[in-house]
């Protein structure tokens, strides 16, 4: 040890290590006081775990102002069960491995009776071993790639069969095309859509293995010049080319612009994405967006009555007039009210008794229906395809005629087109094969 | 009795295709009207080649969205003060109000619709612009109705462009006609070959039903013209190359010199990157609501205040923090990552964590064609500011005292100061100096990343292979480091995808640095090799 290197002297390190005792130990009061205090005063905790910081900020933090929008709606009707609801926001600062971390912060220290959160699949991944551990319950309001049903966790976003699907029959049928591109974020959600997006359009629409062109990125990626060059390439062999487009966060930004910038038109090739909304739209010029699509349950510019006090009420809550709705918004709307009807039926906040409450609980969704909830832990949901307009919003140029029931185990993948979820008596499995009749793990336990 | 009869024959068949005319004009009116988007991209196309003198302004209406319908299905156009006028008489309509009328909408399938008819209707327009865009869409839609117009248009044509371009144009509705001779075929194939891009690549590929001599004229005229994309596709990976590496060159610029003078490893390099593109988010924020007019200069007003701003930050941050921890890199590299972890954080706490909109003026939008390459300005004019910034550096090291102080202290710390230089005051004035050019380098960067706190994270790790590589304290070798990186990582990419480059290009760079540690252009002397 060189000498001029300052070093502690037993009684400085006894003392820092008395400190930091002490502080725990305050802290550790502090909590346990906060707890009593909520349990005597009576309130019910929710989770709200959405990223308000990092590459997937742009799309989530709203989220979390509908949470703390409904939850002020739901108490200011007297609360649930004669309790007030208290939300509990945390950030995981799009870093997946600190989502599970919270995770397990919501649920052990704050002990939330339901967590409403995640955006991206890989935080819905890293965060589901810790749910199904501590028997919690989670909503997730956000389309996904399926090929999951846990018992713990209540999907209230589309399936592929409820968007992704959908999306590529309307090209194919209205808009004739013959090839495709595939271009997604690197990470679970795009790669599993994209398998499944592969298959249905090689066995089912007989599309040629040359006619597709698979394409990933980092999140947050910003140099987009080669890649739209290539799309444009790609898409000037003569026959009519799209992108489908599963990128998430920010990087759309970059993404749009640059198609702007090198004059690729809605009419030449359209992209039609299924992660970009109002909210991601809502910084950009979208005038050389226009024609562009969307393949979502919902937008903003869906005219029925209880849309439009939505959205009224939410302008009041933010005091912006021109704040954006989205469809992952219209999800927790639809998965909050299930949530407090399913706790109503069960007559207590225990999850157990609510997540066998809340199959079969129907609540009216913001396009002029109705969303039940499914023994798969999925809900029904109409189709609806939109087209950018020059001021970000969405005209809607195909709807389903009625409700899509949700495919969660694909049916174009060998190792899931025998598997179903179903969480009520007798079957309770979220991975039940039919052919072999024997119950394989769905990203789900049995209980 | 006869000729009376005779005349009546005559009339009926001259007014009845006229009658029938506006019968089917009608008729696309209706379907226009109608609110099913199939049957309004029909109406679309019987209304262009009905003939009928109101198609031009419907259409137009429609394609700006001015068209509008009433629950009768009559239909109004939009006027620039809010009034109405009927579409189909053509007189205003004082008594239409706006709530009792919706816009008729478009999907993309009538959206190229009317861009096609549009394409044939103005091809007799006053403006050559405008004629021009007409054979462009003609192109497009290589319809072989339009040829009767397109021959009339030619007839009359002055302009030798769009000229041109009506030839290209026709050539592509002769392929596509049912009647036209192999002889007219072939000459329509070279004529498309001669124009040589993307777009008569894609129109040659997809043809079909063609007499065998042409379809081979077609596919040796796609393979002609895809030997020649190639190497334009050659040079136009190079020019994303050079794009990507001014980027990394403005970045890592300010680092080599502070890397280079003082030996020390700033890890808040990247924040000043974020600080100036949040100045440029302020500027511009105050320019919208002070002087919206000088919006178009708001990035040329943005660049000094950002090295100013950067500058003084960066001579703060040595003043308090770096002059404490001389000589000890790993105490440095830890307290600067500290740093950046704080300055992240006041960012967040002052502007949001949020990103925030950065609007690209309208002279660096949209892009223009040198022969087969594609350069998008915001690109090109981000390759000349940082030209522009490496020579102003170059020349402040060169030219000025503190230029000379600088190299002088680089090159051997004691000697210089023993010559009487303030080798403290150096070191605080080239640590603002690289802060600042790390700013300015942050206003070209808002115009192509998203603004946000975390901006000065991807660009960190990019500064430091760019200088490892280039050879410390060394412009020069900055440049060429930046650029090389740049251009094996565009060549990369097709290949092996956004991904797997990276990684590849880090891949090489380490094993770079094994054969030669110092990088491409280490500087040379005693003390520096020390």
């Amino acid at each position: 040890m060189a000498s001029n290197e300052s070093s502690l002297t037993r009684r400085q390190l006894g003392g820092i290590g008395a400190a930091a005792v002490t502080l725990a130990a305050m802290g550790g009061i502090q909590a346990a006081v906060n707890t009593a205090a909520a349990q005597a005063a009576g309130t019910i905790k929710v989770g709200v775990l959405h990223s308000l910081s990092g590459t997937m900020a742009i799309s989530e933090t709203t989220l979390k102002d509908v949470m703390l929008m409904l939850i002020e709606q739901q108490n200011a009707k007297g609360g649930l069960l004669g309790k007030k609801l208290e939300a509990v926001v945390v950030d995981p600062a799009s870093n997946w491995p600190l989502f599970a971390e919270k995770a397990r912060q919501l649920l052990s220290v704050d002990k939330c009776a339901a967590v409403f959160g995640c955006w991206t699949s890989v935080s819905r991944k890293s965060v589901l071993p810790v749910f199904e551990e501590l028997n919690g319950i989670l909503f997730y309001p956000v389309q996904y790639e399926g090929q999951e049903c846990s018992r713990n966790v209540f999907y209230t976003g589309a399936a592929p069969n409820q968007q992704a699907i959908p999306a590529v029959d309307y090209l194919a049928s209205e808009e004739k095309v013959q090839r495709w591109v595939l271009a997604g974020t690197d990470y679970v959600y795009p790669r599993t859509t994209n398998q499944i997006l592969e298959a249905y359009l090689k066995d089912v629409k007989k599309v040629h293995p040359d006619d597709i062109m698979i394409n990933y990125t980092p999140f947050g990626h910003s140099d987009w010049q080669n890649i739209v060059a290539s799309i444009k390439k790609f898409g000037s062999a003569g026959k009519k080319t799209a992108v489908v487009s599963t990128i998430n966060g920010d990087a759309n930004v970059p993404f749009y612009k640059e198609l702007g910038n090198q004059g690729i038109k809605a009419t030449d090739i359209p992209v039609v994405a299924f992660s970009v909304g109002e909210e991601e739209l809502a910084g950009l010029d979208t005038k050389p967006l226009v024609g562009h699509l969307a393949a979502w349950n919902y937008f903003e510019s869906v005219d029925t009555p209880s849309n439009k006090t939505f959205i009224d009420a939410w302008h009041k809550f933010t005091n912006k007039p021109n704040r954006t709705t989205n469809d992952p918004m219209e999800a927790h709307y639809i998965g909050f009210n299930m949530w407090v009807k399913g706790v109503e039926k069960a007559g207590t906040t225990e999850p157990n008794a609510v997540i066998d409450a809340l199959i079969g609980v129907s609540v009216p969704n913001l396009s002029g229906g109705y969303s039940a909830m499914m023994p798969n832990h999925h809900i029904t949901k109409p189709v609806l395809i939109g087209e950018i307009q020059d001021n970000g919003q969405f005209n809607i140029v195909s709807q389903t005629p009625g409700l899509v029931v949700a495919q969660e185990w694909s049916p174009y993948v060998a190792d899931t087109k025998d598997l179903i979820g179903d969480w009520r008596q007798p079957l309770h499995c979220g991975a039940f094969n039919v052919k072999t009749g024997k119950c394989g793990s769905g990203g789900g336990k049995k209980a | 009795m006869k000729r009376f009869l005779t005349l009546l024959l005559f009339s009926l068949l001259v007014l009845s295709p006229l009658a029938a005319r506006a019968q089917s004009a009608d008729e696309a009116l209706a379907a226009l009207g109608s609110g099913n988007y199939d049957q309004i991209r029909h109406g679309v196309e019987q209304l262009a080649f009905s003939g009928d003198p109101r198609a031009l302004a419907i259409l137009s209406a429609l394609q700006s969205g001015k068209l509008y319908v009433r629950a009768d299905h009559v239909l109004f156009i939009k006027q620039d003060d809010g009034s109405f006028v009927d579409a189909a008489a053509g007189k205003p309509a004082p008594d239409v109000m706006a709530s009792g009328v919706k816009q008729v909408r478009m999907n993309n399938p009538v959206r190229g619709a009317v861009d096609a008819a549009l394409g044939s209707l103005r091809l007799f327009a006053t403006d050559p612009g405008a004629r021009l865009q007409a054979a462009e869409a003609v192109f497009h839609s290589h319809d072989p109705a339009a040829l009767p117009a397109l021959d009339k248009a030619l007839a009359k044509e002055t302009d030798a462009a769009v000229k041109t371009r009506m030839e290209q144009a026709r050539a592509a509705a002769i392929l596509f006609s049912d009647d036209a001779k192999d002889a007219a075929r072939l000459a329509a194939v070279d004529v498309i070959h001669a124009r040589g891009d993307l777009d008569s690549r894609a129109l040659l590929d997809g043809l079909a039903n063609q007499p065998p001599e042409v379809a081979k004229a077609a596919a040796a005229a796609v393979a002609a013209i895809d030997r020649v994309l190639q190497l334009w596709g050659i040079l136009q990976s190079i020019y994303y190359g050079i794009s990507l590496g001014s980027v990394l060159l403005l970045a890592a610029a300010g680092l080599a010199i502070t890397f280079g003078v003082m030996g020390v490893i700033n890890m808040a390099h990247g924040e000043m990157v974020m600080l100036g593109a949040y100045v440029t988010f302020v500027v511009q924020q105050s320019l919208h609501s002070a002087a919206p007019g000088l919006f178009g200069a708001s990035l040329l007003i943005a660049a000094p205040l950002a090295f100013i701003v950067a500058g003084l930050v960066g001579i703060i941050i040595e003043r308090t923090l770096i002059r404490w921890l001389y000589g000890r890199p790993l105490e440095t590299l830890l307290a600067t990552w500290g740093l950046s972890l704080v300055l992240q954080q006041a960012v967040r706490s002052i502007f949001g964590a949020d990103n925030r909109n950065v609007s690209t003026p309208d002279w660096m939008s949209g892009a223009t064609q040198w022969g087969g390459l594609t350069i998008t300005y915001n690109r090109l004019y981000i390759i000349i500011f940082a030209a522009m910034v490496l020579m102003a550096l170059m020349a402040a090291l060169r030219y000025t005292p503190l230029g000379l102080q600088m190299r002088a202290v680089t090159q051997n710390r004691r000697m210089a100061a023993a010559m009487g230089i303030r080798t403290p005051w150096i070191d605080a004035l080239t640590f603002g100096l690289g802060s600042g050019v790390a700013g300015m380098a942050g206003v070209a960067l808002s115009q192509i990343d998203n603004v946000s706190p975390n901006l000065g994270q991807g660009y960190i790790i990019d500064s430091f292979m760019v200088v490892v590589f280039g050879g410390v304290g060394n412009l020069w070798g900055t440049l060429v480091g930046a650029l090389t990186l740049g251009v094996v990582n565009k060549f990369l990419e097709p290949f092996a995808g956004a991904v797997l480059g990276k990684i590849v290009v880090l891949i090489l760079l380490i094993l770079f640095i094994q054969r030669r540690p110092r990088g491409m252009f280490p500087l040379k002397g005693r003390a520096v090799e020390a």
